[in-house]
């Protein structure tokens, strides 16, 4: 099967089996392995990407759902010398211990930001309720979602 | 997952003519039900057929009732202003739904469809006596929930819409399962055409209205009326999560909170 994605900008045009999911098509080919598998009972956010703007679990969406789509990973957001506010912030406070959930945590988290007006502590807790932290760094991931928040 | 053929449809009559044709079709909408389940090998059909793509069946449409298309997105309804002026009880249960992502992607019609014992929509469907409109015909939604995880779907048949009536009043409270968000047990309490209806998902093998709740609250939508109250937790589900006996406690404590907020 074919499908054609746009993905941080740039269009490709795969063949991939029926089967395939997004997470695959971004990890095993196109090489874009900063997007996490956590799970495998779309719980963990580990793999959250933005497709059409809109966070998504990419390990719970078919290649074939995602064709025609616009998708942007943790790869798309920034550079290392030009962090996105999102990842400064996750850096200045500390929102990261091991870093597995980190990438879906952040795309989970622009999302957030980008789509509700007077975001306050509830509504981050809320709002992250798909992403799970192994390391339980909650506290400190709220912290940084609030910080960013203001420079967004 | 197994190996299956993936179908884009771009017409319910498409789509159904791919199910038709197929060893053993399945739809796929949102996929947040069905990927999963593929990915656990719990499913191997031949063919995957999906309905994402036909826009419209997707939106809401609020007038004399609220007629939800069946591929609109748990998101859109919570974030819908008509539906949270008509039925703000059926916005809060959207947005209660799983979480962001999951509401992103998961559909009102694959949630009915599925009739899952701990989905939250099924609550609305018999609590609010909606109408399921399908491609072939439309089906009161006291007759739609059948058992666990079946409905009064025919074999291919494919869910347009669901429609409300506006109730006087609704509300909806639901006591969630701390990790999956899923309703160990949800109560939908509504005054609807004068009557009083109780829907209760989580509990039992699929969604029901439940008889004693509504006897004792007929004679008016007041706390205090359901003091001493019981529902039977005979067929009621019992796992890791909740007896059966806990989950009986549990409707009534729901229908109450979902009363008090009605007051
Ligand atoms: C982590 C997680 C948490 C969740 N938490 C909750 C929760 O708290 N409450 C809750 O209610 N749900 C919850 N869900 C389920 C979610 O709401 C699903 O979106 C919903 O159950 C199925 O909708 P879908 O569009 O994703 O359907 P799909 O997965 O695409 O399909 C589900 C089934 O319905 C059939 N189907 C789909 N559309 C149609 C149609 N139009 N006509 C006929 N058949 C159709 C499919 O063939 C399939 O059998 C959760 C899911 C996940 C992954
Ligand atoms: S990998 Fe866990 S939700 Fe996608
Ligand atoms: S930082 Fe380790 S899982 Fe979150």
């Amino acid at each position: 099967m074919e499908v054609t994605l746009t993905v941080n900008g740039a269009s490709h045009t795969l063949d991939v089996p029926d089967n395939a999911l997004l997470v695959e098509v971004l990890r095993e080919r196109l090489g874009l392995t900063g997007t996490h598998v956590g799970c495998d009972t779309s719980q963990c956010g580990a793999c959250v990407v933005h497709m059409d703007g809109c966070a998504v679990k990419s390990c719970t969406v078919l290649a074939g759902q995602a064709d025609g789509a616009d998708v942007t990973t943790i790869e798309g957001i920034g550079t290392v010398d030009a962090l996105h506010p999102m990842q400064e912030a996750f850096r200045d406070c500390h929102a990261l211990q091991c870093g597995f959930c980190t990438p879906g945590m952040i795309m989970a988290a622009i999302d957030l930001v980008q789509s509700t007006d007077d975001l306050d502590e509830q509504g981050v807790r809320d709002g992250l309720e798909g992403n799970l932290c192994r390391c339980t760094g909650y506290h400190n991931i709220v912290r940084a979602v609030l910080a960013a928040r203001d420079n967004m | 997952m197994y190996q299956f053929n993936y179908r884009k449809a771009s017409s319910v009559e498409q789509a159904a003519d791919l199910q038709a044709s197929a060893e053993d079709g399945v739809y796929l909408a949102g996929g947040m039900t069905l990927i999963p389940t593929l990915k656990q090998r719990l499913a191997a059909p031949s063919d995957v057929i999906d309905v994402g793509g036909l826009d419209g069946l997707r939106g809401v449409d609020v007038g004399a009732t609220v007629r939800i298309g069946a591929l609109t997105t748990h998101a859109e309804v919570a974030a819908s202003a008509e539906v949270r002026g008509a039925i703000p009880a059926l916005s809060d249960l959207a947005e209660g739904i799983g979480d962001a992502h999951v509401r992103n992607r998961g559909t009102i019609g694959g949630s009915v469809a599925n009739s899952d014992p701990a989905a939250d929509y099924p609550a609305a469907v018999v609590g609010l006596a909606a109408t399921v409109h399908t491609n072939r015909r439309s089906i009161a939604g006291d007759d739609f929930f059948t058992d666990l995880f079946e409905t009064a779907l025919e074999e291919g048949e494919i869910i347009t819409s669901v429609e409300f009536p506006v109730p006087a009043r609704a509300a909806y409270a639901k006591f969630p399962n701390p990790a999956s968000r899923y309703a160990i047990v949800g109560v939908m309490v509504a005054e609807v055409d004068g009557a009083v209806r109780v829907g209760v998902t989580g509990a039992g093998r699929c969604a029901f209205r439940s008889v004693e709740l509504e006897a004792a609250l007929a004679g008016g939508l007041s706390v205090a009326a359901l003091d001493g109250v019981s529902v039977p937790s005979g067929d009621f589900n019992s796992d890791l999560h909740a007896s059966a006996e806990y989950r009986a406690h549990l409707v009534v404590v729901m229908a109450r909170r979902a009363v008090k907020e009605l007051a």
